[in-house]
């Protein structure tokens, strides 16, 4: 279900605004020529915009994409060392700062090779343009005969000159064109290879790597106190004789925003658990704690068609098929939790922040402490790995209402554990109803799709969007929930199946309220969506009497899909795998991300312990086409913890609250997965496509990965289990049924 | 009330509350960054360190608690250029996401190996249960610490490979 269905729900829901929407962005990235720029380089198409080239010959590149653990640094600068023939330990990379680099928005979305990716691939190979042209010039020699190499450039007579002296002679503040010759795939030295990451030594030495690890002169420590989890307020202590502690700096109070500022970080803890002695209490209607799903599906909502293709009815006697699949709300579960850095310095605001939108956070915070964006800048520093919308913006804004009470004093904010488990935005609890019929030959012939969910995105845009806008006084307005349209997505990412079916129809009931914070959680609705389709496609094709992975084959067109598809199975040995008996089974699954980005294909085998229900997933091996692989070891190593991580969301994780507040308060009452947990073997495959455009990966392992062990649970058991946690006690309870 | 320890080889006099956590004093007050605060409840290990060579929680123990004994953090093992093998191991085997995780595993790492450099198979991840990652890099930490075992003369064993030197 491609191209037609997407435009078409597009059109249908909020369509109009993304049509506007694109083409104002057409029109600005457009060259005189009417080629579009590729990736953000359509947004910002001035090449100083992106790389600086200084009187040395250095060479800086800059992006609004931040790392997250991803490798993402690592591969940008792959990238423009190719295409500008310099050396990549001779790049500094300055990710997202409001001050320096372009706002490219969000990381998120598995976005960032494609948006930045390509513009600074081909930004660089604009500046290689200039530089080889200003040599030309200066030699009188054509363009063609200048060749660059080693951050210089040669003439074929023995003449040569570093790009340093050429780039002082050169104004980049030019707008990009968008046929600069990129490097073929023959002439490639550093893209394509396994070039290690250049954050990892810092991380394995105790260097400086995270913004946690700051310490600016005259750092101050900050906490913040709240109420147990979202939708709590803390009562009034007595904030006088807690300012009174030895070592207590200052209690800041804005509203009901409480912070605590300390010389030393411990004593703000000390100080921290005071302010929380004196309890809390839930203003607002309690939340739905029995019955959850049937709370969601009965609650306002607004039915969007998804895709909706009216072709051939199904035949006369064809079989109908139904069934149900949940999935709870999940905890993005950041180890570290989230942290900043702020200073407060002659009305003017400087936040270090692992946000993933550093310039959305700027407006926001802007909006907060009610002055010009002009007088915030963030600037983003590593963090925890964040999955997602986690606490990342809430303590920036934290910090920033702490470090105005003490200015000239740079604050560091951090959430305790039991902060970060009860007020991040979860991954919103989903529910989704499936019904097809099966025609004579066995083939799809009809299929209905229905999902009930919140929105997955939540992400601040003003200050209403932060926790600490809602508790100043007076209080910022909470922003709207809106769905993200199609064709990416939100809670209704992949709902849209890839598949070829005669006549399809999809709605996404959405639900405006959520009784509890939620936003994007890696692969936001893709993990839900995918785990739905893919482990009715199983359920389809055993009534069907055909093989999973056939069935698959046979609804499918798209080549790639289906390349990715045979050689997961190929390497897994799917046609000679060990039949499902007693505990031990295998599952496949398969997805395009989002139908426009990485194509993931997983097959698993998993051991079921009768006794105890306790799932334990043996071999997996995924295949991976994410068109050009920049650096194949980082991709494989994305696609390796999506899968690992999804493994831990699909049969451990469900994120607990009762009527008054949410119950999964730390790592005992929310367990994730453990070294004794993980599968035997892991092995991702890479199909490399050179001269493709990129394919964002970081999300195509989750959905597929959980599809697949709830198939190769069927398969062990003989029992469809269509509840997210795929838990011991629901194994058990299913076993024992 | 001052409080003297050894830490990563050198003899260090802190003056700070005794209840005060390890981790704190090394963050704060000894500004090293190897050790992480993770949840302060001893339930996921980044903030692992080495006291007398086993592994700890510094979130955990207490300043008093480390009176006269041995401390070692990540940043005793070595520095970028001069990588201590387990180090060397992870970044060889490229075993990490975001990271945050990393310093509290080698050093768990480093306790196990230093005990025995042919532990099997499931004793590594029996060892390693204690430290969580959320990136899902497990299988890259496994064999790292399989390439730092051999790296110390050892190697991880399979299930039923004999205990004896190789």
């Amino acid at each position: 279900m491609t191209g037609v269905l997407a435009s078409r729900r597009s059109v249908l829901a909020g369509g109009a605004l993304v049509v506007a929407f694109a083409m104002a962005r057409a029109s600005a990235g457009q060259t005189d020529a009417g080629t579009k720029l590729p990736g953000d380089l359509a947004k910002f198409p001035w090449l100083d915009s992106w790389i600086a080239v200084d009187g040395e010959g250095r060479v800086t590149v800059f992006t609004g994409k931040v790392e997250l653990g991803q490798g993402i640094k690592t591969a940008f600068i792959q990238l423009a060392a190719d295409e500008l023939d310099v050396a990549p330990e001779n790049i500094t990379l300055v990710t997202a700062d409001t001050a320096r680099t372009p706002d490219e928005g969000v990381t998120a979305g598995s976005h960032s090779m494609q948006d930045s990716g390509a513009a600074i691939r081909n930004a660089a190979a604009n500046v290689r343009l200039l530089l080889a042209q200003a040599a030309a010039t200066r030699w009188g020699v054509p363009p063609s005969k200048v060749t660059t190499r080693a951050g210089a450039a040669h003439a074929p007579d023995g003449r040569t000159m570093g790009y340093g002296p050429l780039a002082a002679s050169l104004s980049l503040h030019v707008a990009a064109r968008p046929d600069a010759p990129l490097k073929s795939a023959g002439d490639r030295r550093v893209i394509g290879r396994n070039w290690p990451r250049i954050d990892i030594p810092a991380k394995l030495t105790g260097g400086q790597a995270y913004v946690h690890d700051m310490r600016p002169p005259g750092l101050l420590h900050a906490r913040v106190a709240r109420g147990p989890s979202d939708g709590t307020t803390l009562k009034p202590g007595d904030l006088e004789d807690v300012e009174r502690l030895p070592g207590i700096v200052k209690v800041v109070r804005d509203g009901r925003f409480i912070a605590v500022v300390a010389e030393r970080e411990w004593t703000a803890i000390i100080a921290l658990r005071r302010l929380q002695a004196a309890g809390w209490e839930r203003p607002g209607p309690a939340l739905p704690a029995r019955d959850l799903h049937a709370a969601l599906r009965a609650a306002p909502s607004q039915a969007l068609p998804v895709f909706d293709y009216p072709g051939r009815p199904a035949p006369a006697g064809s079989r109908r098929v139904a069934a149900r699949y949940t999935r709870p709300y999940l905890m993005h579960g950041a180890i570290g939790p989230s942290c900043a850095v702020a200073l407060w310095q002659d009305g003017t605001l400087t936040v270090w922040t692992h946000s993933q939108g550093v310039g959305p956070l700027r407006r926001s915070l802007a909006d907060l402490l009610r002055v010009g964006p002009d007088k915030v800048r963030c600037i983003h520093v590593e963090g925890s790995g964040c999955y997602g919308h986690n606490g990342a913006d809430d303590v920036a804004a934290d910090a920033a209402l702490a470090a105005r009470a003490v200015p000239g004093h740079p604050v560091r904010l951090q959430w305790m554990r039991e902060q970060e488990h009860g007020w991040e935005p979860l991954g919103p609890a989903m529910t989704v109803d499936l019904a097809a019929e099966l025609d004579g030959s066995g083939h799809v012939a009809g299929w209905r799709y229905e999902m009930w969910s919140n929105e997955h995105n939540s992400r601040p845009v003003s200050a209403g969007g932060l926790l600490a806008g809602g508790e100043i006084d007076p209080p910022s307005p909470p922003q709207t929930s809106r769905p993200i349209p199609m064709p990416e997505g939100g809670a209704d990412r992949n709902a849209n199946p890839l598949y070829a079916f005669p006549n399809a129809q999809g709605v996404y009931h959405f639900i405006e309220a959520a009784p509890i914070r939620v936003s994007a959680l890696r692969s936001l609705g893709a993990h839900m969506n995918v785990f739905a389709i893919e482990s009715f496609m199983d359920e389809l094709a055993q009534v069907a009497g055909a093989d999973p992975v056939a069935f698959r084959l046979a609804h499918l067109q798209d080549e790639r899909a289906k390349a990715a598809i045979a050689r997961a199975a190929e390497r897994f040995g799917w046609d000679s795998r060990p039949r499902g008996v007693g505990g031990r089974g295998c599952g496949f699954a398969f997805a395009r991300y989002k139908n426009l980005a990485a194509y993931c294909a997983v097959a698993l085998e998993v051991e079921v312990d009768r006794q105890t229900g306790r799932l334990r997933a043996r071999r997996v091996v995924a295949a991976v086409d994410s068109g050009e692989a920049v650096n194949p070891d980082g991709l494989r190593n994305q696609i390796e913890g999506a899968i690992v991580q999804s493994l831990s969301w699909t049969t451990q994780e469900e994120a607990g609250f009762d009527a008054l507040h949410r119950t999964s308060f730390d790592w005992s009452a929310y367990p994730i997965l453990r070294f004794k947990d993980v599968p035997d073997s892991v092995e991702v495959e890479v199909i490399d496509r050179p001269g493709q455009p990129f394919l964002g990966a970081g999300e195509a392992g989750q959905g597929p990965t959980a599809a697949a062990i709830a198939n190769a649970v069927a398969d062990a058991l003989g029992l469809r289990l269509r509840d997210m946690p795929l838990s011991p006690e629901r194994m058990k309870s299913a076993i024992d049924a | 009330m001052s409080v003297t320890f050894t830490l990563n080889g050198a003899t260090e006099v802190v003056d700070a509350d005794p209840a005060t956590p390890l981790l704190y004093v090394l963050r704060d007050h000894l500004r090293l960054n190897g050790a992480k605060y993770g949840c302060g409840l001893g339930q996921c290990g980044a903030c692992t360190v080495l006291v007398d060579d086993r592994p700890v929680f510094s979130c955990l123990l207490p300043l008093s608690a480390t009176r006269g004994r041995r401390v070692r953090t990540v940043e005793g093992l070595g520095a970028p250029g001069r990588l201590g093998p387990v180090q060397a191991a992870f970044e060889a085997e490229q075993a990490a996401q975001c990271g945050y995780c990393i310093a509290g595993m080698i050093m768990r790492t480093q306790a196990l190996l230093e005990q025995s450099n042919r532990p099997t198979e499931d004793e590594v991840r029996a060892t390693l249960s204690p430290n969580l990652c959320r990136c899902g890099t497990h299988m890259r930490i496994l064999r790292a610490v399989r390439r730092a075992a051999v790296a110390m003369g050892g190697g991880v064993r399979d299930a039923g490979e004999p205990a004896g030197p190789a």
